[in-house]
Parts: C-alpha cells; structure tokens; sequence
C-alpha cells in the first residue's frame, strides 16, 4: 500500500535542451530512467512513491518537442505541445476541430496549460487499485483486485480484458486513432513511425504497459495525416460531472460522405477497455449506408457485440452504445 | 543543512546583490532551516545530503518571484508549492490535495494559472512565478480582484481563495468582462469545500466592474 509522504525522495533530474541529449541520457540509463513531460501524471507517482525511478529526464527545455507544424502530409504535432496548444492552433480548430474539442474536454485548464500531448496519449491508467500500489497484475503481481464481484469497479472495462481490467483514460487517443495519426519514436540514433491503433498496447501484449514505450524510448512527435482534414469527425466525451473529470467513456468517429452515404469512417471509442478500440465492426455494417437514424441505431447496437461488463459498470454497455449511435447521427459539437 | 543555507546567502552576497537583498535572503533562509525541520525531518539528511551527478541539474538556482529574483537551494523533486510556503515564507499559496484536483495551490506562472503543487520548482526557473503575496501594488492599493472578493464578501473558510483569486486574475488579463458562465469554465479547475461558488463568481464580475472604474 502506498503511503503518503510529503517529500519525493531523491532523484537526479536532467533537464537536457535537445532531444539528441535526451536520448543519450535515456539510452544510458535504461529502466532507471523516467521521461518527464507536464509531470501531471508523473508526480502522483513519486508523492505516493509507488514509481521510483533513480534518474527523470524532464523534456521540458527542449524547445523543438513543442512545435506544432504543417507538413506536405499534414500536420506534425510536437510530444510536447501542451494540450491548451493544441486547443488553440489555428490549423488544428479549421482541420480537425475534434481533436482541439477532445483536448479542451480533458482535464481541467490548469492541467492543460501544462500538460502535454506526448503525456496525454502516454498516461498510465486511472484503476485506483494499482495507483495506491497494490501490487496487483499491472504492478508486476499476480492477482486483480479490481474484478472480483466485490471490487469497486465502475470505471473499469467492459471489453478486451485480459488479467487486469484497467482502462486507457485519455481524451485525446480516441481522435487520434480516428484520424489515422501515427506516433514519431526516437531510440538512440534510430526512428520509428508506429502507427496510433499499434502505439497502445493492451494487457494481453503487455500487462505492465500502455503503449509501446519501452525505456529507452522517447516519443517526438505526432503525425496527423490530411486524410481526414476538413471530413466530420465526431468527438463526445462522457463523465461523471460536466467538469473536470476523465471520461467514463469518450467516443470519436470520423466519416466521409457522399451526398448521404457513408462512404467510409472510423468509430473509436476509449474509457472501455485496456487501449481505445477501433470498432471496426461498427464500421463494416454500416459503410455504404445512409446516414440517418435507422442507420445510427444500428450502428450503436453493433458496438456492443460481445461486451463483457464487470459488477459495476453495466451503465457504460449504454452508454457506448448511445455515443456510438450519436457520433453518426448528430453534427460534431466543437471547442 | 543549516550550513548549506548560510553559503547560499554568502554566494548571494557575492554576487552583488545589495545588503540589504542580503538580509532578506537571510531571513529567508533561517525561515527555510525551522520549515524544512518539519517538513524533512523523518529522513532529511538522507534525502537531500547527496551530491548531484555530473550534468544533472544543481540545486542552487535563481528564481524569480514576484518581480524579485530569490536564490535558493532546491532539490530536484522539490514543487514550487513546497519552495514558496517552506523556503520562501510565502505562506499565502496555499495546499490542498497536493494531487492537481483542488487549485488551492495556483500560481501563476508567466501570467498562465498552474497548480503549484504539481509543478517542479526547476520547471520555473527563467519564468515569473506570481503568488497572492504579489498582487497589491508597492502603496497597498489592492488588486480589484482582491478589493470585489472584500466586497461581495467572497469566501467562507477561504482556504481556496488564494487559488481562485490567482486564477481570477489570469481570467480578467485574459477576458476583461467574462461572463458568469466563462469565468466558471475557465474557474473549473478549482474547488471550493464550503461551495462559495456563487459568491465566487459575483467577486469576478465585481473585479471586472472595479477594473472598468464602475
Ligand atoms: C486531476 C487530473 C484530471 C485529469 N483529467 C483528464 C481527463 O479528463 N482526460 C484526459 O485525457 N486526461 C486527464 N488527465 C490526465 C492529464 O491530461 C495527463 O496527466 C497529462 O496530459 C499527462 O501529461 P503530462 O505532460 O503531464 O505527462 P507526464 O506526467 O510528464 O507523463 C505521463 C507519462 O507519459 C510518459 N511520457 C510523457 N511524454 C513522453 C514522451 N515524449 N516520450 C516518452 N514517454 C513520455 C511519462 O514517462 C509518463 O509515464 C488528468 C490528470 C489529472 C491530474
Ligand atoms: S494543492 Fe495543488 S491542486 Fe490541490
Ligand atoms: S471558502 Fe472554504 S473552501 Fe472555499
């Protein structure tokens, strides 16, 4: 059980100004080594001293991380771009409005103007049972303590568990995935593009990780290709206030249209399950088709197929339903 | 520890700072030496005694507060919460859920609202960090945001005020005549226990009226 000290032990903390240094660092140090974005995520770790790593590399002086910039292909999204950065770019509001909505809709504006997209996407989850450092499956043990019956699980998934039934709570993943973005990794000297539905990982790859990020690793960048620029992509986020507070479930869609038919589309929901999952289900039944209604009632019960909800989170098995049944039929709200 | 702390005023010193810059800086750090015996003391001397490895960051760093540049010793891990209540005597920022949930703690930081708690004090190095202690202008005259919360009478227990009036002040250089509903949205990341929204928020329309000379 983690106890609640007021001072984070010691650590060293190297504040290097380019990325060429962060990697080196990173690369030196191993899995003794932890990667330093907005740290709103990172210092409840160290508080509660469930992570203690010997060495964090804070991003934070590395200018370049935070561009945000247009591409022939798009749009390159520094990892370190905070989110009230992306809110506000004026090419991210007039092509892809969705994602600008779905990062002003996490968190609350404190944590936006220091947070970062890098650190959004690669959050850890939210299950209460790990961060109070029970050592449970995600923490290298060999037990759940969230799925028995009589577990508090009413944030926890509902599809694709395997051992552990944490769920991925970031606003801004679904979108992502939905448009097709690709993460930009640099280890060492050498870069790869995982594209986002790879990017996460759930527990039936890796029970002790989230995405891809292995140590080592550095995330640079965010790709956005212009495949979904200027189409309908539909953001909507549910919680359990209408204020700060991480999502129960969020639902993005983005569709092409020709006249009324669906010519193609992407429905990705995340707050369900250990990774935002494409339901490409969804996306089979109903390509082709009108947009209207009946067609959106169909849809909303595709996405439930084979749900699995534990004690207390039956209430999500609707409400994916009606999101997903919404990002069809309703116009996107925006920020 | 309390040796460590007398350099840090020496090395002040000189630097050229005026005596009495130097003094202050002194007051200070004796405030720090009492402070951080409470707040360190199960393990101090082995949290904080070691020495940093080559290029990682010193602990002796300048920042700026208030439009005043302090200099002080800050291990790595330390939030600028920490440095302000316990090294820096700023005791109006004040902390709540030191987790980034509650606001209590907002400072502002090159003009931006952050949670204080949950912000590295080695993160706001170069920037200007103002506190509640920072808004009353040199002859007294408060802030108007401060003057509306006299006014309308602003808070109960006011343990959140610090936060939201920081907030507050951000919001009206943002947006001079917010709305009710703009200033709860942008207010949203702060909690009040004893649910003073309501005055809260008729403090910011009244700030808003203050600053238009009505
Ligand atoms: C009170 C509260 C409410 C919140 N509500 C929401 C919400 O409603 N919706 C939502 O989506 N999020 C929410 N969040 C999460 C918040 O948005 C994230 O904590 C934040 O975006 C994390 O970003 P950061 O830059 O602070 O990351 P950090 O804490 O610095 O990093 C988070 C993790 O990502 C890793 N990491 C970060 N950047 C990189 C990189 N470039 N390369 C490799 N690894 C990296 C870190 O090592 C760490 O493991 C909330 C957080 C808090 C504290
Ligand atoms: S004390 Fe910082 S947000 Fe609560
Ligand atoms: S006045 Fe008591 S917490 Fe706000």
């Amino acid at each position: 059980m983690a106890v609640i000290r007021d001072v984070i032990p010691q650590l060293e903390l190297f504040q290097p100004s380019s990325t060429e240094d962060a990697v080196a660092l990173l690369a030196e140090h191993g899995s003794d080594a932890w990667v330093y974005a907005g740290g709103l995520d990172t210092l409840d770790w160290f508080k509660d001293r469930v992570k203690r790593p010997r060495v964090v590399v804070d991003l934070g002086a590395i200018e370049s991380l935070r561009e945000i910039r247009s591409t022939p292909d798009g749009l390159e999204i520094g990892a370190m771009a905070k989110l009230i950065d992306v809110v506000n770019h004026s090419e991210i509001q007039s092509q892809f409005p969705a994602l600008a909505f779905a990062a002003k809709s996490a968190a609350s504006p404190q944590i936006r103007n220091q947070g970062t997209i890098g650190g959004n996407i690669s959050q850890d989850t939210r299950c209460w049972y790990y961060r109070d450092g029970w050592t449970c499956y995600r923490a290298g043990g060999n037990i759940c303590y969230a799925s028995p019956p009589t577990a508090m699980n009413r944030e926890h998934c509902i599809l694709g568990a395997s051992r552990c039934v944490a769920v991925n709570p970031s606003d801004t993943a679904p979108v992502l995935v939905a448009l097709g973005a690709s993460m930009v990794v640099r280890r060492g000297r050498s870069e790869r593009v995982v594209p986002a539905e790879e990017f996460f990982v759930g527990p039936e790859i890796d029970i002790e990780r989230m995405t891809v990020l292995e140590p080592g690793d550095l995330l640079t960048s965010i790709r956005v290709p212009s495949t979904w620029a200027g189409t309908r992509v539909y953001f909507e986020k549910v919680r359990d206030r209408d204020t700060w507070d991480f999502p129960l479930v969020n639902v993005a869609t983005a569709i092409r249209q020709d006249g009324d038919t669906i010519q193609d589309l992407r429905v990705v929901v995340n707050g369900v399950a250990p990774t935002p999952v494409r339901l490409t289900a969804v996306e089979n039944a109903i390509r082709g088709q009108a947009r209207n209604e009946d067609t959106a009632t169909r849809a909303g019960d595709a996405a439930i197929q084979g749900v699995a909800p534990l004690t207390h989170n039956g209430f999500k098995v609707n409400l994916m339903r009606n999101l997903v049944k919404r990002s069809i039929r309703d116009e996107p709200m925006t920020a | 520890m309390s040796q460590e702390i007398i350099e840090v005023a020496g090395e002040t010193a000189q630097q050229g700072v005026s005596r009495r810059g130097f003094i202050k800086g002194a007051i200070a750090a004796s405030a720090a030496v009492s402070s951080s015996n409470y707040l360190f003391r199960s393990n101090g001397g082995a949290l904080l005694a070691q020495t940093p490895a080559a290029g990682a960051v010193e602990r002796l760093i300048t920042v700026n507060v208030n439009g005043r540049s302090r200099r002080i010793d800050v291990p790595p891990m330390e939030t600028v919460a920490t440095t302000l209540r316990y090294k820096l005597g700023l005791t109006g920022t004040k902390i709540g859920c030191d987790r980034a949930e509650c606001g209590a703690c907002t400072v502002l930081v090159d003009g931006q609202p952050h949670y204080g708690c949950s912000l590295l004090t080695h993160s706001v190095r170069g920037r200007e960090v103002t506190t509640i202690e920072g808004l009353e202008s040199e002859d007294g005259t408060l802030h108007p945001m401060q003057q509306a919360v006299l006014e309308e009478q602003g808070f109960q227990c006011a343990f959140c005020m610090s936060g939201f009036i920081m907030n507050s002040v951000a919001l009206l250089n943002d947006n001079p005549n917010p709305s009710r509903k703009q200033a709860a949205e942008w207010l949203s990341g702060n909690l009040c226990r004893c649910a003073d929204y309501d005055k809260i928020l008729t403090s910011v329309q009244r700030a808003a009226e203050i600053t238009r000379g009505a």
